[in-house]
């Protein structure tokens, strides 16, 4: 077993031990309520980072999601389906823009996606003004904060949770079973043989932008959903995501990376959060260790690699 | 070929060794790279250094300059005895090297590059008017001061140019020894001529020097002593003047030429053409006319920047044809890109197996499907038909499982890989490209088999090689490159002089087909 | 050999990113003069864009050598605000203190520097987590303790920001001595030399016996300088640090931003601090075009996106390599 689920498991441990309620079903539908965003994120930051890229443009297009709909919707409730479909089509079209201009442009992703992260913020505030306006509507809000209840044996499970499972499942299916992850992850390891085998590397490239950008949009529409509008929800997104993946035993600069792996790196992230919360660090202290355990996380795999 | 070329000029064989290494021994996952081998130079000397690829000459040269500690054995400069923690401390010892691969940033200038890590200090910073007169000099003592400038950056440069700076680089140590890695791979006769002129020179000045190549004709040149490798071991050490090239190739060997390699196909094993090229043409390639046709191995002979590889990648569509009609299977075709080879089954597999071939972190299973997921839909499943366990058996691959990560096989084992490779998608045009380079001798023959029994199961394979042995004992036919176009063309089992003769452009060959 | 021989004179002229900038220049001189208020070709809008470019600029030279060492430092943001607080904090307004605060931020940032080039040559960490990593670890310690602007500069320190010599203001000033000695260091020592090889080829540059670990820590180190530089600059103009000028400025992906589209290679080894200034002033005439053509401050990110894309695109697209 990769040795972040040990870790996962060690600190979920901790904390059921500080607060018993964690251990309960309720308790645990809560902390993945509030992780699936991040986890979604991660799944989606990994198909880039296994091919070798970044995708910094993610952290972005959440505020783009979340302020583009609550203006779209502009608070008729009836607007809500559409909206959502536009901003999938956004998405999309901010994922093909990112992997075709690396892959036929020849600018690398960091840059790309460095370049759309400013302009995309950029269009987002520029649509709003640069405040939070509007309000999104209940039956955007419900796929962040509601449950679905009468479930059995769970009672109640919140929506974010089974968009999560999803995600989850689909993207391990896409990465672990299918050509098209199987190539992805070729492509990062050795793009020059993977193209003389074959590989249609720019086609296969855009896709993996394509899947990340699509799971910041439905990033986008939970965060909306949990917290509602403002301009800063989705900064600092980006590093959040390729910290889990990195975690998640995923090598920077492509070749190596599991989704389970990366989807426990985001909840690993979350959980130690709720942990040093218990333990009653302030948030800047957490963050601070988040940089050290990150650190701490690719320098031991560097080790055990140069051990083997 | 004479066994004593210019044995008028020889250096001196007396005194005592400048640097000895005494059983040395190293070994790396899978292989022993050297087992026990002793090896010294005398100052005013050349000892040359000969040996198949894979025989330890790269590591012990390696080993020299401070790359890899040995496991076992002691190095001696000067009787004392000496260990390196950093190429670094070779250099500051006095050994210098030249690698085979190029050492040089492209994107840096002559000077720069020649003197990088030594560059002349005045007041704190880089005397750059002294970096510049400095390497003009050593140019000019090279005598290639009217090609290259200090200025010029080493990109700009034609490779044999920049062979040229490697060895200005490898002078501008005052060393003690100097180490010389098939120096002349890239360099034509002229080049050649200058360089071992140069050699004489500085063996001259008491320079003791180590020279590793397998052109007979230049270590019989130059050389004093002669020093045979094989398989890691020293076979002997011999002086020059007391042996012949062929005493030298049953000590490579081992055994005589003709049982090493399998047997050349038979008329009635040779089938329609496959692959036929009419006129082919781009920037490094002119007029190339070659059919190869279904069981027939076809050998592509030249000196490094004679189109040699240029072919089989404008073939391949990595490089395209510009100009010219390429037919496969009779159809006219188009190969602009790999994808476009690959979908018309053509097999490509070079020397740089790491750089080329493989995923390197991932299984044998991954890489072995690679292609063929390549031409399947995006979304299909990963795994299913071809069977990945059948693949590898039929290339007799020695792996501890399918699910083992290629970057732990040897040499040999990853180059079936690659093979299986373009065996799973049925491709029956072969590129091969240095097949066996840095491959140990048993997995070499056993490659060599492999190769073979593809053309009798009706592949048609062309094979491009810098050993002239591979292509002598390979080949049903031969074509030799120069200056890219086909000089020339020869049957199987021609004599290395005589492709020599066509790879040097000294004249036309006679054409067989 | 008779081939013609291919002479290409080396360092002819100035990087490619000058005539970008020449063509920001003259875009927006046209598009103001058309469409804006007021005139764009001023002393005192020349001045102002020259000033605009002095926090960036700073940290954008240091960034030009953890880039071209083939590394990358994204802590520059949090030491900038480290080094703000911290120079404010221990200043507390009385001129008296100037030296011991100076003192401190400066060994802060080499330490810094020392941290990000030990973990990233010594603990093999990828330059992009390490330095992700040691930025969060310090905004950390430094938001925990730290909630707002934290104690006062003394007015004489003030100067740094507000001061002039002569016609021109200090600030450039800072600006033009940290260019030169930026490029002095990066063009004429040996130190700079070893920084393109290492940055170019690490294998090359061990094998030709360069203490490749040696060069990265040293270029790490001038990364975090040059960050400490550019916060002891916002401390001066803001009268006092607080614990989110960095993030605020966005200085980690501008600084990057701007060396890239000066032309040096993400991968390392080409470019130089030279272009990376132009990077900078391309940057700061559009945000004094934008601002006189009155579109708001969100249009201009909307465009400065594009612009680093295009520029690096244009230096890339002839690439025949695949990139990640």
């Amino acid at each position: 077993m990769p040795p972040i689920f040990v870790v996962l498991l060690v600190i979920c441990v901790w904390i059921s031990f500080l607060n018993p309620r964690f251990a309960t079903v309720p308790g645990i539908m809560s902390f993945l309520m509030r992780a699936a965003p991040a986890a979604i994120l991660a799944a989606g930051q990994l198909f880039v980072i296994v091919s070798g890229g970044f995708d910094l443009s993610v952290g972005s297009l959440i505020t783009l999601v979340v302020l583009g709909s609550s203006m779209l919707i502009g608070g008729d409730p009836a607007n809500t389906p559409w909206v959502i479909a536009v901003m999938f089509l956004i998405g999309i079209a901010v994922g093909v823009f990112n992997g075709a201009v690396t892959s036929w442009l020849k600018v690398p992703s960091f840059i790309t996606t460095l370049g759309m992260l400013v302009t995309l913020k950029g269009f987002a505030l520029l649509w709003t003004g640069g405040a939070p306006r509007g309000a999104l509507p209940n039956n955007f809000r419900v796929f962040g904060r509601n449950r679905l209840s009468g479930v059995p044996l769970l009672d109640e499970v919140p929506y974010a949770v089974i968009i999560l499972l999803v995600v989850a499942v689909v993207a391990t299916y896409l990465l672990h079973r299918t050509g098209w992850g199987k190539q992805l992850i070729a492509l990062g390891d050795n793009p020059r043989a993977a193209r003389l085998s074959g590989v249609p590397t720019a086609k296969v490239r855009i896709l993996a932008f394509v899947a990340s950008a699509t799971s910041a949009v439905i990033a986008g529409i939970l965060l909306g959903g949990f917290s509602g509008v403002s301009t800063n929800v989705g900064d600092g997104q980006e590093l959040g995501a390729i910290s889990a993946a990195v975690l998640g035993g995923a090598k920077l600069l492509g070749g190596r990376g599991t989704m389970p792996g990366a989807i426990a790196g985001a909840l690993t992230l979350q959980a130690l959060f709720t942990l040093l919360n218990l333990l009653g660090w302030p948030k800047p202290l957490r963050d601070g260790l988040q940089g050290v355990i990150i650190i701490g996380a690719v320098a031991y795999t560097a080790w055990r690699e140069r051990r083997s | 070929m004479k066994a004593n070329g210019s044995s008028a000029e020889r250096g001196r064989r007396d005194g005592p060794p400048i640097l000895e290494m005494q059983g040395i021994t190293k070994r790396f996952p899978g292989v022993v790279a050297l087992d026990g081998v002793s090896f010294d130079v005398r100052p005013g000397e050349v000892h040359a250094l000969v040996g198949e690829n894979g025989a330890g000459k790269s590591t012990l040269m390696k080993i020299l300059g401070g790359v890899y500690a040995p496991d076992e054995g002691t190095l001696l400069l000067d009787g004392r005895p000496i260990s390196f923690s950093h190429p670094w401390e070779a250099q500051q010892q006095g050994i210098s090297i030249i690698y085979q691969e190029f050492n040089l940033l492209p994107y840096r200038t002559v000077a720069e590059n020649i003197f990088l890590g030594r560059e002349p200090i005045r007041r704190g910073l880089v005397d750059y008017a002294r970096l510049r007169r400095d390497s003009a000099q050593l140019l000019a003592r090279l005598g290639v001061d009217q090609w290259i400038e200090p200025d010029m950056l080493v990109k700009d440069l034609p490779v044999a140019r920049q062979q040229l700076v490697e060895i200005a680089k490898a002078l501008s140590f005052s060393s003690k020894v100097l180490v010389m890695d098939e120096p002349t791979a890239a360099l034509t006769d002229r080049e050649v001529e200058l360089l071992m002129g140069l050699v004489r020179q500085l063996r001259d000045e008491g320079l003791a020097i180590v020279y590793i190549s397998h052109r007979f004709k230049e270590v019989f040149e130059v050389a004093d002593r002669i020093t045979v490798l094989k398989d890691g071991r020293k076979v002997g050490t011999v002086d020059a003047a007391d042996v012949t090239p062929d005493d030298l190739i049953r000590m490579m060997i081992g055994r005589p030429l003709d049982a090493y390699y399998p047997e050349y196909a038979r008329p009635e094993d040779i089938g329609p053409p496959l692959l036929e090229i009419k006129g082919g043409g781009n920037d490094v390639l002119d007029d190339i006319n070659l059919t190869v046709r279904a069981g027939e191995i076809v050998g592509v002979a030249g000196l490094q920047g004679s189109g040699r590889t240029e072919l089989l990648r404008a073939i391949f569509g990595i490089q395209p044809f510009t100009r010219g009609t390429v037919r496969l299977r009779g159809q006219e075709v188009r190969i602009r890109s790999p994808l476009d080879a690959v979908r018309l089954r053509i097999g490509f597999l070079t020397e740089n197996r790491k750089e080329e071939g493989l995923a390197l972190l991932q299984p044998v299973r991954d890489n072995i499907l690679l292609v063929h997921r390549a031409l399947r839909p995006l979304l299909a499943k990963a795994n299913g038909a071809p069977s990945v366990a059948e693949l590898a058996g039929q290339v007799d691959l020695r792996a501890a499982g399918l699910d083992q990560e290629v970057q732990y096989l040897s040499g040999g084992n990853q180059q079936k890989v690659v093979l299986a490779k373009w065996l799973a998608v049925d491709a029956d045009v072969l590129l091969f490209s240095d097949p066996t380079r840095g491959i140990d001798v048993n997995a070499k023959a056993s490659i060599h088999r492999l190769i073979r029994s593809l053309a009798q199961s009706g592949k048609a394979i062309l094979m491009a090689s810098s050993e002239l042995p591979e292509i002598i004992g390979m080949s049903d036919r031969i074509v030799v490159m120069w200056d890219g176009r086909i000089h020339g063309e020869l049957p199987a089992g021609a004599t290395e002089a005589e492709i020599m003769a066509l790879a040097t452009g000294q004249r036309e060959g006679r054409r067989s087909t | 050999m008779s081939a013609p021989v291919n002479r290409k004179p080396k360092r002819a002229g100035l990087p490619p990113a000058f005539l970008f900038l020449a063509g920001a220049f003259v875009g927006a001189w046209v598009l103001v003069s058309l469409f804006g208020r007021g005139q764009f070709l001023t002393a005192a809008n020349i001045t102002n864009i020259f000033v605009r470019s002095v926090a960036l600029g700073m940290v954008a030279v240091g960034q030009s050598f953890a880039i071209l060492g083939g590394s990358i430092d994204l802590s520059v943001a949090h030491l900038i605000s480290v080094t703000a607080v911290m120079t404010s904090f221990i200043m507390q307004g009385d001129p008296a203190n100037i030296a011991r605060a100076i003192a401190v931020v400066v060994a802060i940032g080499l330490g810094v520097g020392l941290l990000n080039g030990l973990i990233i040559t010594k603990l093999r960490v990828n330059s992009l987590i390490a330095t992700l990593g040691t930025g969060l670890f310090m905004q950390g310690l430094l938001s925990t303790s730290f909630q707002n602007f934290a104690g006062a500069v003394a007015p004489e320190f003030e100067v740094l920001a507000y001061g002039t010599w002569g016609p021109v203001p200090i600030p450039v000033v800072m600006l033009a001595v940290v260019v030169a000695l930026g490029a002095l260091v990066m063009h004429r020592t040996r130190f700079g030399a070893h920084l393109y090889a290492v940055g170019g080829n690490a294998e090359v540059a061990r094998l030709s016996g360069l203490r490749t670990d040696r060069v990265l820590i040293v270029a790490h180190v001038i990364t975090s300088f040059s960050a400490v530089l550019t916060g002891l600059f916002i401390a001066a103009r803001l009268g006092a640090g607080a614990p989110w000028v960095g993030q605020d400025g966005v200085y980690d992906l501008e600084s990057i931003a701007a060396v890239v589209v000066g032309g040096t290679a993400l991968a390392g080894g080409r470019g130089g601090v030279l272009g990376t200034l132009a990077g900078v002033l391309i940057f700061s005439i559009m945000d004094a075009m934008f601002n006189q053509l009155g579109t708001g401050a969100f249009l201009k990110q909307v465009f400065r996106g594009f612009i680093i894309i295009a520029a690096v695109a244009s230096y890339s697209f002839r690439s025949k390599e695949e990139v990640g």
